[in-house]
């Protein structure tokens, strides 16, 4: 059936994707208030991302992080023009619907809240808003994509002020992107059976319970798709990201992001833009990081700018050492 | 002399502005360049410049302290092509809204029209829809958070509506949009943009 021009469309993937093209290049911050967001703004920030509370503080408190209220995230939406992203807890549909409704401009289903589900994310396909979602690996960025996440970030480790992980995630991402170069379509094809199997993980365990082994392509796996479909989605994804030699989404670096150099060497290792969390609302004068941070990222090739926008800027966050966290308190290994 | 459009590079969707006016040289079997800039220095030296979509208030910060901001008024004052798309628009624009007002935002001047921010609502309300344009036709238009002209001034041809805003206008060599053709395979507007310039 041909598609109806005349009729007005909403939430396609060009509009979904288009919306994270125009974030490229630019920095989005986190806000936890009005007054936060219209530092944000009148810095030079792309877009806020609205929380209740900012990932080191998160960090920090402890229990079950969650959606944050809709009437804080509506304060924001109001005090500034630029759009305003929010956070559900992976695989929470109902936060994710509520936050659609609400009108923010874009989600992050992310790990920086307490996943809701061990099993699957959010189908995204279904909703009109565009969704932004964690990755360590090519794996969990393709599977987002197949989901219908319109931007990718890279987890790192979120509210450390340390950058080692984002810069791991990135590096295994990109190498991964390269390999694909030289592999043939069945090599391809048995990496995408590979990414696929992920979701098969809630069947399996129930018919492995049932004392049943096999698990056919043609089960269906997660929402309305089979096993088969989600290979070939990923297939085809993986086959575009060879081609393109990038991700065929808007790809930003986020998680430990804390100083206007860590903002530049983000872009020089080639991502489209960052996401500063808990950074600047943590450091000692946030309107002042948050201007260096924008400037940092522009001109991200310029170390002479560099230099600049650090000079007596104040304390950076504080920071947490990454390899002396216990593996319960790793924001990153939530959902796969 | 090859023809040569800078994309003012600062922020937003650059890459798309680059890659269609570089296919629809193509299209036009024209030798031309095309190169996304952030310093000052290129766009002065070019034939023809576009202003993506992205953010209005971060571009704006952006061109102004870099001194892009003059080359591009020099360039429109010279009489050569300069397009904006979204937040393009709204930078060419001589009249802004209250969300303007608010943020400070610094415009252009380029264009005598009035416009109106997030005209159709939030990133929810965006669209894609068939619009008709003037001098190219039916046009698959995508439309994020996108703004639109509310009233323009008399020397500024309207070549396209939706609704009841206006979302394409030119005024001599400025071509201002809402919408992204930036976004689509469709060369067809970069064509015209192109041909502002260049008599085939």
């Amino acid at each position: 059936m041909p598609v109806d021009l005349e009729k007005l469309r909403f939430g396609t993937e060009l509009i979904k994707r288009g919306f994270a093209k125009m974030q490229k290049g630019g920095v989005i911050m986190d806000v936890t208030n009005a007054e936060q967001a219209v530092i944000a703004e009148e810095a030079g920030a792309v877009a806020v991302m609205a929380l209740h509370k900012v990932p080191a503080d998160i960090r920090q408190s402890g229990g079950v992080a969650r959606m944050a209220d809709p009437l804080k995230i509506q304060e924001i939406m109001e005090a500034v023009t630029i759009p305003v992203m929010a956070k559900c807890r992976i695989g929470h549909v109902a936060e994710a619907k509520a936050l659609e409704s609400l009108g923010v401009d874009m989600i992050d289903e992310s790990e920086v809240l307490t996943p809701a589900d061990v099993f699957f994310h959010i189908d995204k396909r279904k909703f009109i808003v565009p969704f932004v979602c964690g990755a360590r690996s090519l794996g969990e960025a393709c599977r987002r994509i197949f989901e219908g996440a319109a931007m990718i970030r890279t987890k790192g480790e979120a509210g450390t002020g340390n950058v080692v992980e984002a810069v791991k995630h990135i590096r295994l991402i990109n190498r991964a992107i390269q390999e694909l170069k030289e592999l043939d379509e069945p090599s391809i094809m048995e990496i995408a059976e590979r990414y696929a199997s992920a979701y098969t993980r809630l069947l399996s365990s129930i018919r492995e319970e049932q004392g049943i082994k096999r698990l056919s392509k043609e089960d269906v796996v997660f929402e309305d798709y089979t096993l088969l479909e989600i290979t070939d989605g990923i297939f085809k994804i993986l086959m575009e990201i060879k081609e393109m030699q990038r991700l065929p989404v808007v790809n930003f670096a986020a998680g430990g992001v804390a100083t206007p150099a860590d903002a530049a060497f983000m872009m020089q290792l080639g991502m489209d833009g960052v996401f500063v969390g808990s950074g600047i609302f943590k450091s000692s004068n946030p309107p002042e990081y948050a201007k260096a941070i924008v400037e940092a990222v522009q001109h991200y090739d310029d170390p002479s700018v560099i230099t600049e926008v650090s000079k007596g800027l104040g304390e950076a966050m504080k920071g947490l050492d990454v390899f002396k966290l216990e593996e319960s308190e790793r924001m990153q290994t939530r959902g796969l | 002399m090859v023809y040569k459009v800078a994309v003012v590079g600062v922020q937003g969707d650059v890459e798309e502005h680059v890659l269609s006016v570089r296919r629809a040289f193509e299209e036009l079997g024209i030798e031309g360049k095309a190169v996304a800039t952030r310093k000052s220095g290129v766009v002065s030296e070019s034939d023809a410049v576009v202003i993506p979509g992205g953010e209005s208030t971060t571009i704006s910060k952006l061109i102004f302290r870099e001194g892009i901001a003059d080359e591009i008024i020099q360039l429109a004052k010279d009489g050569k092509p300069v397009m904006g798309t979204c937040a393009g628009l709204i930078l060419l624009s001589m009249h802004g809204d209250e969300q303007v007002e608010r943020t400070k935002t610094k415009l252009l001047g380029l264009m005598d029209i009035w416009v109106k921010r997030n005209a159709f609502g939030r990133q929810r309300e965006s669209f894609q829809v068939n619009v008709d344009i003037k001098g190219i036709g039916p046009f698959d238009a995508v439309f994020i958070r996108a703004p639109a002209i509310t009233k323009v001034g008399e020397y500024v041809d309207v070549l396209a509506t939706y609704k009841d805003y206006i979302i394409a206008a030119k005024q001599e060599n400025i071509l201002g949009l809402s919408f992204h053709p930036e976004l689509t395979d469709d060369t067809r507007v970069h064509e015209y943009f192109i041909k502002m310039g260049i008599d085939l």
